[in-house]
């Protein structure tokens, strides 16, 4: 399984010293027959903002509840700060957790909210007062603390459930999914008031979610969870650009995705057939080894896929070992600076390619012969998954 | 045009008709009857004079309001008792039972209810009677050397009003925390919270609705119930109610037993005020909700 030990340091004496907040030694969970978290390990150090990424029913969330200590986990070891804390309760670790719903008290104002966990340990009023006020000030609604909850916006609430774990100055933090319920204006800010939030309490984060541009933006370190298990963890640029399986590469951005079959290959290059027919070159991906002939799955992300007119682009040459297509424009799908052209190519397939749309009379037209051409390099083969355990 | 406001006034008319006679004919008018009824007194034979007398025996007489004392005291004992019972339970049914079992554990306790107030009086009876099950059982252990009568004790009353008003408190406690989110009671762990400090801060003022209903409904059941008192308590039970039946009926006093049911309208009325006040609810924000 993935392990993350170069996060910290490379030094293994210094790494040795230093204290991960968070470790996960071989955690599992089954429900009965159903394996929801199988054999999970990662630590992360102390102030990271690390997001667990995966469809809905990947695991995530038992994960995320055995951590809090929800849950039970039937094998493994969960370490906060170097101490197992399996025999912990729940209200003794020190990991809070913000919730889907926040599950902010409706019975209490703003300040009793807050007040709460500090009150269970039995901390001073004065002293309360002052942190209350404190964690107030630094989530910016210093003067909301007499406000009732469902008088609060959603962003407010979102910020309220945060102070009200962050005051207790919690080892780790985790977050389930809070902005699944917000609109996405506000879903877009809060994104970028987290990340600024993790930065101002220098807290470690743990950030659950489905949403691939709330992970990838907010996050330090992001793990790429599925079917229980971790399939890759990394920075989102490393998990991007260099995606270790092919589950991936096709859940992280978008991609032009074919199932091919190799023709030839020549050290990382492999020249390979694809379903319809069209033969494509290719650079090796994954850890899982290539077989001769056996099946592969392809990536390329249309950012990669350079579109050009046929006229225009006649006379120049493609550069050596490129991927070369000619079709024509079948419709263009306009979203701003996120514009695409969908071109149909030889044998009927369907290219997805960024292109810059101005409005002005250069740009692409429905109907239009282009040429499309994309570097071997991004062109990521994977071995087709056959078994289970292929890919670990 | 003015006609088809004359038709929307008539349909509103049609559609409060039934819900006014109901007011009129059966609350407002038996009650007013009752007023001066309750304000009449007999002078002569078919000489009546309007004035308090009735009240005023009713508070020179210390056995008629130590009896209305004993009801409301009793009363809220049983209120308390099937308080302490029933959250228990319907928090169980709630928010521990699982999906199926939640249907299941909530049909038994509304089998009870189909069968009449009675029927389940009596079967106490059989229970604990000298000769009854129970009696029977302990002499044939060798527990108890004779016959032992449960019945006719004020703990059996208690007992008995508690099993039967219960059900009124379970049901609306289960439909408040059937709404509150299992986050929340998470959170108040995650928090830091102990198991009484969750249900104290958390569960229980979430539940207040539901709590302060059920008190209410439980409270005025129990105080005006008159069949589970005489026939679990017999003769000594001394339950107000009874009072009531025995001016009405035995004495054929109407204008003091009007007066009494008036003063166990005012009495019960006061305690649930109180309730209100001491628990900072409305009516509006409990009974109306569940």
């Amino acid at each position: 399984m993935t392990a993350i030990h170069d996060l910290a340091t490379n030094d293994p004496a210094v790494n040795d010293l230093a204290i991960n907040d968070l470790e996960c030694l071989g955690v599992s969970k089954s429900y009965g027959s159903v394996r929801a978290v199988r054999d999970v390990s990662f630590e992360i150090p102390s102030g990271c903002f690390f997001s667990i990424l995966g469809p809905s029913g990947c695991g995530k969330t038992t994960l995320m509840r055995m951590i809090a200590g929800f849950e039970e986990p039937s094998a493994g070891d969960i370490r906060i700060k170097g101490k197992s804390v399996l025999k912990t309760p729940p209200n003794r670790r020190n990991v809070k957790m913000v919730f889907q719903h926040l599950a902010l008290f409706p019975m209490m104002n703003v300040y009793e909210n807050i007040a709460y966990g500090l009150r269970c340990q039995r901390v001073g009023k004065a002293e309360i007062d002052r942190k209350v006020k404190d964690v107030l000030q630094r989530i910016a609604l210093p003067d909301v603390a007499n406000r009732e909850i469902h008088q609060l916006s959603g962003g407010q609430k979102q910020r309220i459930a945060i102070a009200r774990c962050m005051v207790l100055d919690p080892d780790v933090l985790l977050l389930d999914e809070p902005l699944g319920a917000l609109d996405l204006k506000l879903r877009e800010a809060m994104k970028i008031e987290l990340k600024l939030l993790q930065h101002q309490f220098n807290t470690t984060f743990i950030y659950i979610t489905h949403d691939q541009s709330e992970a990838l933006v907010m996050s330090d370190y992001v793990a790429i969870m599925n079917n229980g298990r971790f399939d890759q963890i990394g920075t989102p640029q490393a998990l991007y650009h260099n995606p270790d399986t092919a589950f991936v590469a096709g859940f992280v951005g978008d991609s032009n995705r074919w199932s091919a079959r190799v023709l030839s290959r020549s050290g990382d290059e492999v020249k390979v057939e694809t379903g319809d027919g069209l033969v494509l070159v290719g650079t090796v991906a994954g850890r899982a080894p290539l077989a001769d002939h056996g099946r592969v799955e392809l990536f390329v992300r249309p950012e990669f896929v350079h579109a050009e007119r046929l006229a225009q682009a006649g006379s120049a040459v493609p550069a050596e070992g490129d991927n070369v297509l000619e079709g024509a424009v079948d419709s263009l799908l306009f979203n701003g600076a996120n514009s695409r052209v969908l071109v149909r190519g030889p044998r009927d397939c369907l290219i997805e390619a960024d292109v810059t749309l101005t409005g002005g009379a250069g740009d692409l037209r429905p109907g239009e012969a282009v040429r499309l051409t994309w570097p071997r390099a991004q062109t990521r083969c994977f071995a087709a998954e056959v078994a289970a355990g292929a890919s670990a | 045009m003015s006609s088809g406001r004359d038709i929307r006034r008539l349909s509103l008319i049609l559609l409060f008709a039934p819900f006014t006679l109901w007011i009129v004919l059966l609350i407002a008018l038996p009650h007013m009857g009752m007023i001066v009824l309750s304000l009449r007194e007999k002078v002569a034979p078919r000489v009546y004079e309007y004035g308090l007398g009735n009240y005023i025996a009713f508070a020179q007489e210390p056995i008629y309001w130590n009896t209305l004392m004993r009801t409301g005291s009793m009363s809220l004992l049983v209120t308390v008792l099937a308080l302490l019972i029933g959250f228990p339970v319907a928090y169980y049914i709630a928010k521990i039972a699982g999906h199926r079992t939640r249907g299941a554990l909530f049909l038994i306790i509304l089998i009870p209810l189909w069968v009449s107030d009675l029927i389940r009086a009596f079967g106490w009876i059989l229970l604990l009677r000298e000769t009854g099950v129970v009696s029977t059982l302990l002499q044939w252990s060798g527990l108890a050397g004779g016959p032992v009568e449960f019945l006719y004790t004020d703990a059996t009353v208690v007992m008995g009003l508690v099993y039967t008003v219960i059900l009124f408190m379970i049901v609306p406690l289960v439909s408040t925390l059937d709404g509150m989110d299992n986050a929340m009671i998470e959170a108040g762990y995650n928090l830091g919270g102990s198991g009484f400090t969750v249900l104290r801060r958390i569960i229980i003022p979430y539940a207040m609705p539901g709590i302060v209903s059920g008190c209410i409904v439980t409270f005025m059941l129990t105080a005006g119930s008159y069949l589970t008192p005489i026939l679990l308590g017999g003769k000594n039970s001394s339950w107000f109610t009874e009072q009531i039946y025995d001016q009405f009926i035995t004495r054929y006093n109407w204008e003091s037993g009007a007066a009494f049911g008036f003063l166990l309208l005012a009495f019960t009325s006061l305690v649930v005020w109180i309730g209100l006040k001491l628990s900072g609810q409305t009516l509006a924000s409990t009974v109306a909700r569940s």
